[in-house]
């Protein structure tokens, strides 16, 4: 492949591609069928689709590879005006890495762990020759500067689990970029990563493919990352082109309903004064679930204390026919406080009010009616179904066993709960690996239904799912509350799903509460620094919305190396711009309540915070 | 990584104070008498009491156990209740054969197997490889008497090459006679050995080969050879070792058929024999001999699999 | 065919109304079907199942029965009357084999199965159990299994004499422990999912999540590795019959008849006393073990086809 091609202007070119998987009985089905797009010097293409459109599988042709099983079955795959569909392995070697180069969507597992970074970094253009050893990490030295790693001159130095999550994906662009290719391959390189961190990465990413004047193809299912990064959008659907256009077009004036869907499924932050209004209705003296002092970890320490402690002076109440969102980053303690409150985990400390009445921190000191009126419904419906139960007999067994009934009358009940989760009844004699993602989850959803809880714990439960399957099982939700008036607790990192449909949230970090209130007030008014930097770092689906965050934000909140906990002071003291030393670092932050159920725990005073 | 192998070397000593534990207590549940046994049915009560007094069988069992083991330790295994001869006597020469043959036959087969079960791997579904594992599925299902059989039938009977049996020592014999010697146990075990040695290292490098950073290197145009060298072989030397070390401890026990198949003056003929003539200071001796071989290369290998984790390696 | 160009906006033709439905990402499981290699495996497995049933009726002559009691010699070549020769007391060795095949395949399969009874009641139970039984039981375990399974098979048979009887209680307690370990190693990986934390939660018993929970699940990997078991115990069973320490004479076992007849090989007289019983235990062995390795096939090294 000629490398003087740096003049020509079309850089990768698919021609009605075509890819097929190759069943074990020799039958072909279509994945690709027929995509067509164009990708310039120094243009970001994005192809954005749900999973199983096939954009993987496409940006992967970019490079001459299919996944093994796949075949290319027609078209072309032009990189530099060279078809790659047709070449041997060999014939490859020369161009990846050079010419095209691919990030990954989890770099924790492309990193080799026996190998050192750097190694791995100058690896592709010093063994193709183009560098020496000594120029290479030059280059790799100079991108861990634009990048704005942390000890540029000796994190190559280090192997890769010595190295933060957030770090090592910027080390893969390092990684990508080491051999000035003239097209690089991002596949979701942002998805796994928190949201604070994941603007961070966005903007190093955005200006090295500018300073290097690369061409970009970037695969991703979100479309507010998409809205900043890309210049053109592919959207995909079932392997085919549904719409392709500038980015402004596709965002802001989408025509194919696909597209339209999929920018209706996105859930902004509502605009305050528009959130949820309580139900009256439901709302009663005492609260649902109330939640006091509780400290709660993991592990046996000493005089009955965990050895690692994730929360920490936890006060919440849950009202009657409210949903309670709270929201964090990975690592904050928001799944531990859902499975504090269901029994899982025992609190060490403080107490729990059923309706009221002390609810025992243990499973096995509650009474089967207390447990029958907290269910707690799992993120992965994959783990949380028996892949050997009928969806009969996972329905049936708790309408069974917390209301008694049974035979025709259970059978009833079973289609019943299914109507109610929108699913048909003939979906009773299915095993769950004969569902679909959103529908295992219905499952999942009409499983801690069938005990006729008074609350209910969602764990991330659209986190697993496609954007539109996601937004349903939202709508879902809603819903379900308004027939029965349950309450619910919604444990998500995603901080606009939370927002569209929570009466109250809750902002978790390093097992601390740090700001909480209703809906409404949180998101007009965030009083806390990590609020603020949580609510500024979500993605907006317009263009020029990553540039305003980055001028917005403030200095010191940058990357975390990873949430510390920590034993006094507050948690965020290392990355507040708003810290005291000697008072932050050492004393516990009190809680500041502005009298309307907005809570703040810092030490500044909230007109400072205002 | 200290602390665990530190902790690992002391679940391998606590181990072997357990098979002692074993091993004494299992032979000691033999009904007779050790004195009786030595001195034979006509002796009178007053010898028998005095030999029991010089045997310390008069002291409580937990003591025995104590001076039995001290003695073990300082390399004394007792008398022989059959044939009066200490115990290390008997077993010294036969120890000798014992590890030629099994030495000789890890040189051979873990260089070899290693190197097919690599280029297995390497590559997966091609005739290559389907025969190797057809070859290794069968022979590591197959008893060592059969793959022994199939070797005399071959070697002896049909190409009319030397004995089935092992004749003589080694002692005197010129390099041709040696192979002969040696031939037949040491490629019976040899063919037991790589069977699983290549089934397994295959799986090893095969394990490594899906992972998400082998593919990276392919999209980064890595050529084969480093490949395989440098991304997978580095990640899978922690399993292979591991795989070898359990397999030699496979070896302890092979021998002993094999051993007896071709009548090879080893160990095996005499474990046996103690065991039909119910001679329990010997199969006491014997056992710990094996098990301790056995325990240490257990240990080499569980120690390989900590080495192999870079993680435990290089801790943050 | 040319690309539009980017600037162009390309909206590709659809209907009003249509809905997307959700995309299916994993294509649906197959069944098990088995290989040439496979079929070879059952095929022969059937073949000796038959005749360890029926191999007393349908066997020539009796166990130890003489086919030419006028013109006795040991190790007879085959011919007519003994196809497969005859063996060191110039017994019929097809007879011999067809009375074996009984036996062997009867001693393993009773040890096999007390095996499995004993390690998986006792793994799955220390899966459901606390961490401290748990750890308890584990330990033990640990020891016996550092043990070679021959020594403890010798030391065994030296201390309570050889029978039918021990020799299936040696083997099945033996090889308990293989299966305890892999049984707990089982019921542990599903105890930490999430569907058996659901049923916790909701309050079932441990009965409830023993039998409907965790036994569901675990019944298929065992069932998988019983194959795999019941050929190192029909190698073990084998091997100490073939050191004389097994099934004693006259009894005819597959591996005390490769014993009896080693004389046979020392003076070069014949091979087929040694090779037929040691070939009859390697066809079931290797039948078995190509079933296993046909079921348990895994779709690995994929990406080697692409470096």
């Amino acid at each position: 492949m000629p490398k003087d091609s740096r003049t020509q202007d079309v850089i990768f070119e698919a021609r009605d591609l075509h890819i097929s998987a190759r069943r074990e009985d020799g039958a072909e089905v279509p994945i690709v069928k027929g995509v067509n797009f164009t990708v310039r010097r120094g243009e970001v293409v994005a192809l954005i689709g749900e999973s199983g459109s096939g954009k993987t599988t496409i940006s992967l042709a970019a490079l001459g590879y299919t996944k093994p099983g796949l075949e290319f079955t027609g078209g072309q795959a032009l990189l530099l005006g060279e078809d790659v569909t047709g070449k041997t392995t060999d014939q490859l070697r020369p161009v990846r890495g050079e010419s095209v180069a691919y990030l990954a969507q989890s770099a924790a597992a492309t990193f080799n762990p026996s190998i050192k970074i750097n190694e791995q970094v100058t690896e592709a253009p010093v063994l193709h020759g183009t560098k020496t050893q000594g120029e290479a990490n030059e280059k790799a030295l100079a991108l861990y500067r634009a990048l704005e790693l942390p000890n540029p001159e000796s994190i190559g130095a280090r192997y890769p689990h010595q190295v933060s999550g957030g770090q090592l994906q910027r080390l893969m662009a390092a990684m990508a970029l080491c051999g000035d290719p003239d097209l690089l391959v991002l596949d979701e390189p942002t998805t796994a990563l928190d949201v604070t961190t994941q603007i961070e990465v966005l903007k190093a990413f955005k200006r090295v493919i500018k300073e290097e004047g690369a061409a970009a193809i970037y695969v991703t299912h979100d479309l507010a990352v998409v809205a900043q990064i890309a210049d053109h959008i592919v959207v995909l659907y079932n392997g085919e082109v549904k719409e392709a256009g500038p980015t402004d077009v596709i965002i802001n004036r989408p025509r194919h309903p696909y597209t339209k869907r999929l920018m209706a499924a996105i859930q902004p932050l509502p605009e305050p004064g528009q959130g949820n209004i309580a139900l009256d209705e439901h709302l009663r003296d005492d609260p649902a679930i109330e939640v006091r002092d509780v400290d709660a970890g993991y592990g046996m320490g000493v005089g009955g204390q965990p050895a690692v402690k994730i929360l920490r002076d936890i006060n919440i109440k849950i009202e009657r026919g409210q949903t309670m969102g709270i929201i964090g980053e990975s690592g904050c303690g928001k799944s531990t406080l859902a499975r504090v409150i269901a029994g899982l985990l025992p609190a060490c400390e403080g107490e729990l009010l059923l309706d009221g009445q002390p609810l025992p921190p243990a499973l096995a000191d509650r009474t089967r009616d207390q447990l029958r009126r907290v269910q707690f419904v799992y993120q992965m419906a994959d783990t949380a179904l028996n892949p050997r139960q009928y969806i009969r007999y996972i329905l049936g067994r708790p309408v069974e066993f917390y209301t008694g009934l049974r035979g025709k009358k259970r059978r009833k009940r079973v289609e019943e709960l299914l109507e109610l989760v929108e699913l048909p009844a003939s979906f009773a004699d299915r095993f769950p690996h004969e569902l679909s993602g959103g529908q295992k989850q219905r499952v999942n959803l009409a499983r801690a239904l069938a005990a006729e809880p008074e609350v209910v714990l969602c764990d991330e439960v659209t986190s697993a799912l496609d954007t539109i399957v996601g937004a349903n099982v939202i709508d879902l939700l809603t819903r379900l509350q308004k027939e029965t008036g349950v309450s619910f607790v919604f444990i998500s990192h995603d901080l606009s799903t939370v927002a569209s449909f929570a009466d109250e949230i809750v902002v978790l970090y390093a097992g601390r509460v740090a700001e909480q209130g209703p809906t409404d007030m949180v998101l007009a008014a965030p009083h806390h620094p990590y609020t603020r930097l949580l609510i500024s770092s979500v993605p907006e689906p317009r263009m020029g919305w990553l540039e305003e965050a980055a001028q917005t934000r403030a200095a010191r909140s940058g990357i975390a190396g990873g949430v510390e906990m920590t034993e006094v002071g507050c948690p965020f003291f290392e990355r507040c711009p708003l810290a005291i030393p000697g008072t932050c670092d050492k004393v516990d932050p009190p809680r500041l309540d502005d009298g309307h159920g907005h809570v703040i725990e810092c030490h500044r005073e909230l007109s400072e915070l205002e | 990584m200290l602390s665990l192998i530190l902790r690992r070397l002391g679940i391998g000593l606590i181990t072997v104070l357990a098979v002692s534990i074993i091993i004494f207590f299992g032979t000691k549940i033999l009904p007779g008498d050790a004195a009786q046994i030595r001195l034979g049915q006509e002796a009178t009560e007053a010898n028998v009491a005095a030999m029991r007094e010089r045997l310390g069988l008069d002291q409580p069992v937990p003591m025995q156990y104590l001076n039995w083991l001290g003695d073990f330790m300082t390399g004394d295994l007792g008398t022989s209740l059959a044939s009066d001869v200490p115990i290390v006597n008997l077993i010294s020469d036969r120890y000798k054969n014992t590890v030629i043959v099994s030495a000789l036959t890890a040189l051979i087969a873990v260089p070899v197997s290693l190197l097919l079960g690599i280029m297995a791997a390497m590559f997966p579904g091609s005739i290559y490889d389907r025969i190797l594992t057809f070859v290794s599925v069968s022979l590591v299902a197959a008893p060592e008497f059969f793959t022994a059989t199939l070797l005399v039938l071959i070697f002896v009977f049909a190409l009319g090459w030397g004995n089935a049996v092992v004749v003589g020592s080694i002692e005197g014999k010129g390099f041709f006679e040696l192979i002969a010697h040696f031939a037949l146990p040491v490629t019976t075990l040899g063919f037991v050995i790589a069977s699983q040695l290549i089934r397994m290292s295959r799986a090893a490098v095969l394990n490594v080969m899906n992972s998400p950073y082998i593919e990276m290197a392919i999209l980064k145009g890595v050529p084969k050879k480093r490949i395989i060298f440098r991304h997978a072989l580095l990640n899978a030397i922690g399993p292979i070792v591991n795989v070898i070390a359990l397999n030699l401890a496979y070896l302890v026990t092979g021998v002993i058929v094999v051993e007896i198949y071709f009548g090879y003056p080893g160990l095996a003929t005499l474990i046996v024999q103690a065991v039909q003539t119910r001679d329990f200071v010997l199969i006491q001796g014997l056992g710990m001999i094996f098990c301790l071989t056995y325990v240490i290369l257990m240990l080499i290998a569980d120690i390989a699999a900590f080495a192999s984790n870079p993680r435990l390696r290089h801790p943050k | 065919m040319s690309n539009p160009s980017n600037t162009e906006h390309f909206v590709a033709p659809f209907e009003e109304g249509v809905a997307f439905e959700e995309l299916q990402d994993a294509p649906p499981r197959t069944g098990y079907r088995p290989s040439l290699t496979g079929w070879i495996g059952i095929a022969v497995v059937t073949f000796w199942a038959v005749i360890a049933l029926a191999g007393p009726w349908l066997a020539p002559y009796g166990e130890n029965a003489l086919p030419f009691p006028d013109a006795y010699e040991e190790f007879q070549v085959p011919q007519a009357g003994a196809p497969l020769g005859t063996d060191v007391a110039d017994r019929d060795i097809l007879s011999r084999i067809m009375y074996g095949a009984g036996r062997t395949i009867g001693i393993s399969l009773a040890a096999t199965l007390l095996a499995y009874t004993l390690g998986v009641v006792l793994g799955i139970g220390a899966a459901v159990s606390g961490p401290k039984v748990d750890m308890v039981m584990s330990r033990i375990n640990d020891a016996f299994l550092s043990l070679p399974t021959i020594m403890l098979g010798l030391v065994v048979v030296a201390a309570i004499g050889s029978s039918i009887p021990v020799l299936i209680a040696t083997a099945g307690l033996i090889y308990a422990t293989v299966v305890f370990r892999l049984a707990r190693a089982i019921g542990m990986e599903i105890m930490v999912m999430d569907f058996v934390e659901a049923a916790k939660a909701r309050g079932e018993g441990r009965w409830w999540i023993i039998t409907r929970e965790i036994w569901p699940n675990a019944r298929m990997p065992l069932i998988t590795d019983f194959g795999l078991r019941l050929i190192y115990v029909i190698l073990f069973t084998s091997s100490l019959s073939f050191l004389g320490l097994g099934v004693q004479p006259p009894q005819a076992d597959w591996g005390s008849m490769v014993r009896e007849n080693l004389g046979a090989l020392q003076y070069g007289q014949s091979i087929v006393p040694v090779l037929a019983p040691a070939l009859s235990i390697a066809t079931l062995t290797v039948a078995i073990n190509l079933i296993v390795d046909d079921v348990s096939a895994h779709g690995g090294g994929r990406l080697s086809g692409r470096m």
